[in-house]
């Protein structure tokens, strides 16, 4: 008995009952479109996560001024004056887990160009700032060493300040005023959207830092710095080694509290995955329950199937058919079940996620392998929960098999 | 005519949890090839024991029982299923058709477990149905068939492979007279024309007279081994 035959065979007995082979498929059906359709809600989700962290920039930790103490008030966060831009150099410069690190200093300001003015974020960095938020350019430059130095009047200007300030007009090499002080439009940044708070990020004007601290804001040190480790493996390691810099160059004593703190992006992003990743773990098992379901609804068909069939398996017997002719009939049966279950909660998985992005705008991924999974597991639901019936009809014994009415 | 089943002293016991229920009590019989064999007797007698081991789906639980010669009474399952598909064609009582699976596509089930190829099956199918006479009723369904006419198809699939015997159980049990005489008429000229060795269980002595033969059983062994004169000219002279 070839294979060809044997498909033609479980194809055939498959089709005089249409409506229970499709009814017991149907488990299989939801089961697969289940696991396909949960674990691409699960994969989207992850990755919106993913995307929201990557535009925080990746490995990022951000020192943060500390708590000045004086008799017993304690002043929260910011209140000390201690953080430099040296503190920023050194940290880049002696910690070999750090990668880049820049000096940040944050205010509102009124931008006003030609006749248009719009309040935004004004933000003073170093060139550094760039690789640490992965941020692109999207015409011009981004700040420089030499407008460090000699802190100039260069801006560097967002997707929603271009918007409202300049329309469609192209903005480099036009004037801006800050608190009067005229900056010449050097660079247009890439747009980068919403922050995971849903702050828009692309509302912002970018000055070297030094010129925030001398002609904005007349400060010496800074608001706060940031810096990329070199990998997220090594960001406890950079903490940890920042923070002893830090106490050594702010002269801390053993038994006196930081004057700053160390705050660590990929905390948040772990926690954030890590929830992202037990939904997903959970809807797939929930989805996958229902794929065992379906293979148990299978087991059951053709249990019933075997004992219906048990004058037929008998007369395929008496003509010559080995134990394992009888078995592969009903495996490649149970199989061919599973198979086209599984092919058809493909599509419907597929289709149902693709409806859920649609109306429900979830952010839903289907990804290729999963598909390929459900399939391969729905057909190996078919083998395993086809095998015990289909051992069972192989073993009848013929003169018991041909009695039976 | 040269020997085809040989059968020495054969005994089945069956177990019935603690008690042992003989079904046969030591049956020693010769069958040449080309005869026409009734096996008669009560239910009970032994007889359906009998051709069961005859026809490789039952262990004698001692004895020998020689296929053309060779011993088959102890061979395994898979090797029984394929002398079943060459040697032995098999007619029931009830007709036993695979349902919803036309007359032609039963007939060609025998040539599905031997590789036979597509074409040649079909071909071979539809030739044999042609000598059982339902040449015209090859895609009919089994119950769109009469009682004669379904016996005809099973017989065309016990005839499909060419096999050395026929064993037949009670194939004109569920018959009108008349459509059991047409049967045996069948089984009479496949006998005589081709040479077709034949062994027939029956306990109707209408039907038994048509077979050269008659065995009967009784209480797990046989009884009485004789041959017909009813079927004149074609017995052998006895007594003379």
């Amino acid at each position: 008995m070839n294979w060809l035959m044997t498909l033609r065979i479980a194809l055939r007995a498959l089709g005089r009952n249409k409506l229970r082979s499709f009814l017991t498929m149907l488990g299989i059906i939801i089961g697969v479109g289940a696991v396909i359709a949960m674990v691409a809600i699960g994969e989207g989700a992850k990755a919106t996560i993913r995307s929201q962290i990557a535009s925080l920039g990746t490995n990022v930790l951000v020192v943060l001024p500390g708590t000045l103490t004086q008799g017993g008030v304690r002043g929260g966060t910011g209140g000390v004056n201690t953080l430099l831009d040296s503190d920023a150099r050194a940290i880049r410069q002696e910690i070999a887990a750090v990668s880049f690190a820049s000096p940040v200093l944050r205010r509102q300001e009124q931008v006003i160009a030609g006749n248009l003015n719009w309040g935004t974020l004004t933000q003073g960095v170093a060139p550094e700032f760039q690789q640490i938020r992965d941020w692109q350019i999207e015409s011009g430059r981004f700040v420089h060493d030499g407008d460090i130095e000699s802190a100039a009047k260069v801006a560097i200007i967002g997707q929603t300040v271009v918007t409202n300030l300049f329309g469609n007009d192209d903005p480099i090499d036009s004037v801006i005023r800050i608190r009067n002080i005229p900056f010449r439009v050097v660079g247009v940044l890439a747009g980068k959207g919403q922050s995971a708070q849903g702050t828009d990020q692309d509302d912002t004007v970018m000055i070297p830092y030094t010129t925030m601290q001398k002609r904005l804001m007349r400060i010496t040190h800074v608001q706060s710095i940031v810096v990329k480790a070199v990998s997220a493996e090594r960001v406890v390691e950079a903490q940890e080694q920042m923070t002893a810099l830090l106490r050594q160059r702010h002269r801390i004593g053993p038994d006196r509290e930081d004057d700053f703190m160390v705050r660590n992006l990929s905390d948040i992003a772990e926690a954030a995955q890590s929830t992202a990743r037990v939904m997903a773990v959970l809807l797939g098992s929930v989805a996958g329950i229902s794929l065992l379901v379906g293979g148990i609804g299978i087991m059951n068909i053709m249990l019933v199937s075997v004992t219906e069939r048990t004058s037929e398996i008998g007369i395929r017997m008496a003509v010559g058919a080995r134990g394992r002719d009888i078995m592969m009939q009903f495996l490649v049966e149970a199989a061919v079940m599973a198979a086209t279950g599984g092919g058809i909660g493909i599509l419907l998985g597929i289709g149902s996620s693709e409806v859920l992005k649609f109306w429900a705008n979830w952010p839903t991924l289907v990804s290729p392998s999963i598909v390929a999974i459900a399939f391969l597991f729905s057909g190996a639901v078919g083998v395993f929960f086809g095998f015990y019936p289909a051992k069972k009809a192989s073993t009848l014994d013929p003169i018991e098999a041909l009695r039976y009415e | 005519m040269s020997e085809l089943i040989r059968v020495e002293n054969v005994h089945k016991i069956y177990r019935m949890g603690e008690v042992e229920v003989p079904a046969l009590r030591g049956v020693s019989v010769v069958i040449e090839r080309g005869e026409f064999v009734a096996v008669m007797g009560a239910s009970g007698s032994g007889k359906s024991t009998f051709m069961n081991i005859l026809g490789c789906l039952d262990h004698p639980t001692s004895g020998k029982y020689f296929l053309e010669g060779e011993e088959v009474g102890s061979l395994s399952r898979n090797e029984w299923a394929h002398l079943r598909n060459k040697r032995i064609g098999f007619v029931f009582q009830g007709f036993n058709l695979l349902a919803r699976t036309s007359a032609v596509e039963n007939v060609e089930l025998p040539m599905m477990y031997n590789g036979y190829a597509g074409k040649r099956r079909h071909e071979r199918a539809l030739d044999v149905l042609a000598l059982v006479g339902l040449g015209n009723r090859v895609d009919h369904l089994p119950n769109q068939l009469s009682g004669g006419q379904q016996q005809r198809v099973a017989i065309a699939r016990a005839l499909v492979n060419r096999p050395s015997l026929i064993l037949a159980d009670e194939p004109t049990g569920n018959l009108d007279s008349a459509t059991s005489g047409e049967i045996m008429a069948l089984f009479e000229r496949l006998n005589v024309e081709q040479g077709m060795t034949i062994i027939l269980v029956t306990h109707e002595p209408d039907i038994a007279v048509h077979a050269r033969r008659q065995i009967q059983f009784k209480d797990g062994l046989v009884v009485s081994d004789r041959l017909n004169e009813a079927v004149t000219g074609l017995a052998q002279p006895q007594g003379i």
